[in-house]
């Protein structure tokens, strides 16, 4: 079954045949990937998806990679939802989940992104692929691309953690250290695309691995028993997978995957540090998003000029959902707060997003029994050093290896 | 002169040219030289308000101009004006 009819502007409507290419030639709007929606319908079941495998692969009737297309597969996705009960008695949430996607095979959401990517990039020819990122998309293009046997280059700021150098290093990818920052690492390679036949995953061939984002979606609510929360909390950085868990939302009512018309609020999180969404949805004009220079610990969502910002601002406003942002020091409380109360460490930009949902909670924004669901992206070994510079440590004592000196200096 | 930088998707305005020089002193009047000589771009370029479209980014000598001046920042004989539609990034 074809399922994919082609390419069409998301602010003008002018279509394109399905090609590596990101960008409106009339309006220079991004262009989504159009698929066959009166096929899918009579094929997709329930069932059919709980018989796939245990990976978001499971959702590939809804993916833009054809049956007849081998995928790049490391058994991304179908991460655990947790039931919150213990982080949700500190916030007085009753019904709170996490989707923790620092299970993912290199530990951050971007594996579902890259799997359709780089499965739609060797169908199609290409023999390099390559990424800007702020670090997690470079590791996980970098496995990937081993995986697939490809030739990788990898863009990244010169000033990368130390922790993600190793972890995208050990692949053995080119690695291109520009001394610049995520914004002008990502204008480089927009202005790159255009002289080299590679597959940047989050460029040119970016309308297929977007889509890989709305497995998170998918996944939590058949994990839910095929119901919609009330709310979602979502990292914004450049706003690209906030646009498409609305989209999965969409798919599953129209596709008859769930009862209901009662669409959950998307809540976006931001940190302070580099707030462009968050700064535009508090103004006058939540659309017009400006710039900025970011600065901040949670550096994987630290996107100065997000492409995907207005889209962001439009579906939280239509949905009732809120843009919030914390302080830096709210990010690391954030993740102390999940290690302590649930037993998952999360990167910084995990920080945020617990950091957010613990400021509304606290501000009054649920009554306590709404289903609200936050999405932990990514492990917090990515940015352990964040945590190095804090007391983190405040109930450890040294001791000699004595009865006597354990007695002496551990209360218990 | 200042210099334009023109994006593949925007050559065909500007015949195949991935360059082009103007003359002009500050940034909205080098969109106004450049859409003189190739017509075409200024619609392509800014909305009906004259502010730059959403998704189309212009850096100054690799600088975002939205970060600084604007259409009105100043722009000199060596000045490069490059045109990058806004893609943005992944996250992480």
């Amino acid at each position: 079954m074809a399922k994919l009819l082609g390419l069409r502007c998301r602010e003008c409507g002018a279509e394109y045949e399905l090609q590596a290419t990101h960008v409106c030639e009339m309006c220079f709007g991004p262009l989504d990937v159009v698929f066959d929606y009166a096929a899918m319908k009579k094929r997709v079941t329930r069932e059919r998806i709980e018989q796939g495998p245990p990976s978001m692969w499971r959702y590939r009737d809804l993916l833009p990679i054809e049956d007849s297309t081998p995928v790049v597969s490391l058994g991304e996705g179908l991460t655990p939802l947790v039931k919150a009960d213990r982080l949700g008695a500190e916030l007085g949430l009753r019904n709170l989940y996490l989707k923790n996607d620092s299970m993912n095979p290199t530990n951050s959401f971007k594996d579902r992104v890259v799997s359709v990517a780089i499965s739609w990039a060797r169908a199609n020819g290409f023999e390099t692929i390559a990424c800007a990122s702020t670090g997690n998309l470079a590791n996980s293009v970098a496995a990937y691309a081993a995986r697939a046997g490809l030739e990788c280059f990898v863009f990244i700021p010169v000033d990368l953690e130390p922790a993600k150098i190793v972890s995208i290093s050990v692949f053995d990818p080119n690695v291109v250290a520009v001394r610049g920052n995520y914004d002008e690492v990502n204008r480089l390679c927009s202005q790159l695309v255009e002289s080299t036949p590679w597959a940047f995953c989050n460029i040119n061939i970016r309308p297929f691995y977007a889509e890989g984002s709305k497995t998170v979606t998918f996944e939590t609510v058949e994990q839910l028993g095929w119901k919609l929360p009330d709310e979602i909390i979502i990292p914004i950085a450049s706003g690209c997978q906030f646009v498409r868990h609305r989209q999965a939302v969409h798919e599953l009512m129209d596709l008859g995957l769930v009862n209901g018309d009662r669409v959950p609020k998307f809540t976006g999180a931001q940190a302070l540090g580099c707030a462009p969404v968050y700064n535009a949805f508090h103004s006058d004009t939540p659309e017009r998003v400006l710039p900025v220079k970011p600065d901040t610990i949670a550096r994987s969502i630290a996107i100065g000029n997000p492409s995907d910002g207005m889209y962001v601002n439009r579906i939280a406003l239509a949905t009732g959902g809120v843009v919030e942002a914390v302080t830096e020091e709210e990010i690391v409380q954030g993740i102390r707060l999940l290690a302590r109360t649930e037993g998952i460490f999360t990167e910084t930009a995990g920080g945020v997003t617990i950091g957010v949902l613990a400021k509304l909670a606290r501000a009054g924004r649920w009554n306590g029994d709404e289903v609200v669901v936050a999405y932990v992206t990514g492990h917090g070994l990515k940015t352990a050093d964040v945590l190095a510079s804090v007391d983190g440590h405040a109930r450890r004592v040294e001791i000699e290896p004595t009865l006597k000196s354990f007695r002496e200096k551990v209360n218990f | 002169m200042p210099q334009f930088r023109i994006p593949g998707p925007l050559r065909r305005l500007s015949d195949g040219q991935i360059t082009v020089e103007v003359v002009a002193t500050d940034l909205g009047a080098a969109i106004d030289a450049l859409d003189a000589r190739y017509p075409g771009f200024k619609d392509r370029l800014l909305d009906e308000k004259g502010e730059l479209r959403q998704f189309v980014n212009v850096y100054l000598n690799d600088e975002d101009v939205r970060l600084g001046q604007g259409l009105k920042a100043k722009v000199t004989e060596k000045d490069e004006i490059s045109i990058v539609p806004a893609v943005a990034g992944g996250r992480g």
